[in-house]
């Protein structure tokens, strides 16, 4: 390939990210402006707040509960270098409720709730439903997206703080039964140093997180290819894009609360 | 009336519809023929604004397709879609009824389960096939459901997408026969689209043939043998010789 072929082939790919980008932008505000419109379909935001928020909880925690002992572990082998194994429960704390409790509940979710929304309304796209929708005067964006956006948005915070708790517990187990601390002094100093700013960062970017995972299932799946291979190609592309965003986001948030 | 005028569709460099006229008369029973990949079903949901033509104009009773407000357009509508389009998390009753539960249509929730039952009853379905899932009927069954869907909030149009493809014969005739009789009952327009001859002779009043992304040839149905034209013998007899290439 020759240097204006080359160039030529930036050139594509760049239009077509910036394309990507403006797409997914009109659809993310299209679905908020359906926020401040009626009619407002109650029954499938409870469902999707069960689905997304509820039937999460079991993954969320089980990944919490072993990164905080994890992270335990971790802390205390390297705190030993410097004599510093009392930082455990602090830095468990801290750690899970700004950083690891978000970020691994948002991928969790994106890997559960992101793909089986894409591969859901993937799967009604391709079977004509969503075109049924339409013609019986119903709003797929407002029957579909809005609740399962607007859920998202509302319960992942929610499952954030739970698997906060959960990650300090783990941390807690093993730091009592396991590198032999103190209960009751691992408990004082896990609630002496976390501090409400630490516990509300994380629950704002468990909303963010959640409102990209819903978003990117909705998108994907609203835009999937004919055939059980245009809804994989979907589903997949949900869960990737999705999975980067919230990194991406993570880095974003993480500079904006707690940079110097 | 259902009036489409030099109607244009492309997808990217497909050609699909080259400049369609046609009109149905209120009341009458439009069937669409042609081979596949023709543009019927495009034609279809040019109509119902689900696809937006690159050019031409589309009118209902005189009002244009893309400029109608949205919802009341839509509510002197129903459609039977080709594989039944039924939402799989709700029950069959509340598919039915899926309308009448929401939006200008609504009506108390006992109301609409007892329409339901009434339109499945019309379709030949017993009233305990309304708490099952879509999931747990056979395709003719769906098919009934669909079709009870279609014309649940007494549509003034209705639309069937290739109502008995992927039925055995026994279950088209009994489809067949329902489209017909509903629609002379209801005094509804129809647009059929469908490749299969039994049904043409079964429900339609007009046929029309699309073909190279015009209409080919319309007329009544009983002049379809005696039309002349080549391209509408050729499909009627199912001829592999003739104007039209077997291999598309």
């Amino acid at each position: 390939m020759n240097f204006i072929g080359m160039l030529a082939h930036l050139g594509r790919t760049v239009m077509a990210l910036l394309a990507a980008i403006g797409r997914i932008t009109l659809f993310a505000l299209n679905t908020v402006k359906h926020l401040f419109s009626p009619p407002f379909y109650g029954k499938e935001l409870f469902a999707a707040l069960v689905q997304i928020g509820w039937l999460s909880l079991p993954v969320v925690g089980l990944t919490a509960f072993f990164t905080g002992g994890a992270l335990a572990l971790q802390i205390y082998a390297g705190g030993a270098r410097f004599n510093a194994e009392s930082v455990v429960p602090s830095i468990v704390a801290i750690g899970m409720a700004r950083e690891l409790g978000p970020v691994l509940g948002g991928l969790m979710v994106a890997a559960r709730v992101s793909s089986s929304i894409a591969a859901e309304i993937g799967t009604m796209k391709v079977t004509e439903q969503i075109d049924a929708l339409v013609t019986l005067s119903t709003n797929p964006m407002k029957y579909l997206t809005l609740p399962r956006v607007l859920a998202a948005t509302l319960a992942v915070p929610i499952l954030v703080a739970v698997g906060d708790a959960i990650g300090i517990m783990g941390g807690y187990i093993v730091g009592t039964e396991r590198l032999g601390f103190n209960a009751a002094a691992y408990l004082k100093n896990t609630v002496d140093f976390l501090t409400l700013a630490d516990i509300t960062s994380g629950m704002v970017k468990g909303a963010v997180f959640g409102f990209i995972v819903a978003l990117m299932g909705c998108y994907f799946g609203m835009n999937s290819g004919r055939g059980a291979q245009g809804v994989g190609r979907a589903t997949k592309s949900a869960v990737v894009t999705s999975s980067v965003m919230i990194l991406a986001a993570n880095y974003i948030l993480t500079e904006a609360f707690f940079s110097a | 009336m259902i009036s489409l005028s030099k109607v244009f569709k492309s997808f990217g460099p497909i050609d699909v519809l080259q400049g369609v006229d046609l009109s149905i008369e209120r009341g009458k029973s439009m069937v669409i023929i042609g081979g596949s990949g023709t543009g019927k079903s495009v034609c279809l949901k040019c109509v119902l604004g689900l696809i937006k033509p690159d050019q031409g104009l589309i009118t209902v009773d005189g009002q244009d397709v893309q400029t109608a407000e949205r919802e009341a357009f839509l509510a002197r509508f129903g459609m039977l879609f080709q594989g039944g389009a039924l939402f799989d998390s709700l029950p069959v009753w509340q598919n039915v009824a899926f309308r009448l539960m929401r939006g200008s249509l609504k009506r108390p929730k006992e109301e609409a389960r007892d329409i339901a039952i009434e339109k499945l009853r019309r379709v030949g379905l017993k009233p305990e096939v309304a708490d099952k899932f879509p999931a747990e009927l056979s395709g003719g069954m769906q098919k009934r459901v669909g079709l009870a869907r279609a014309i649940a909030a007494d549509p003034e149009i209705i639309f069937f997408d290739e109502p008995t493809t992927g039925l055995d014969p026994i279950m088209s005739g009994v489809i067949n026969d329902l489209i017909r009789e509903i629609v002379v009952e209801m005094g509804a327009t129809a647009m059929t689209i469908t490749h299969d001859m039994t049904s043409v002779r079964a429900i339609a009043d007009d046929i029309a043939m699309l073909h190279n992304g015009v209409i080919q040839w319309t007329g009544p149905v009983a002049d379809m043998d005696q039309s002349g034209d080549p391209y509408l013998d050729q499909f009627i007899h199912g001829r592999a010789e003739g104007p039209i290439e077997a291999v598309r």
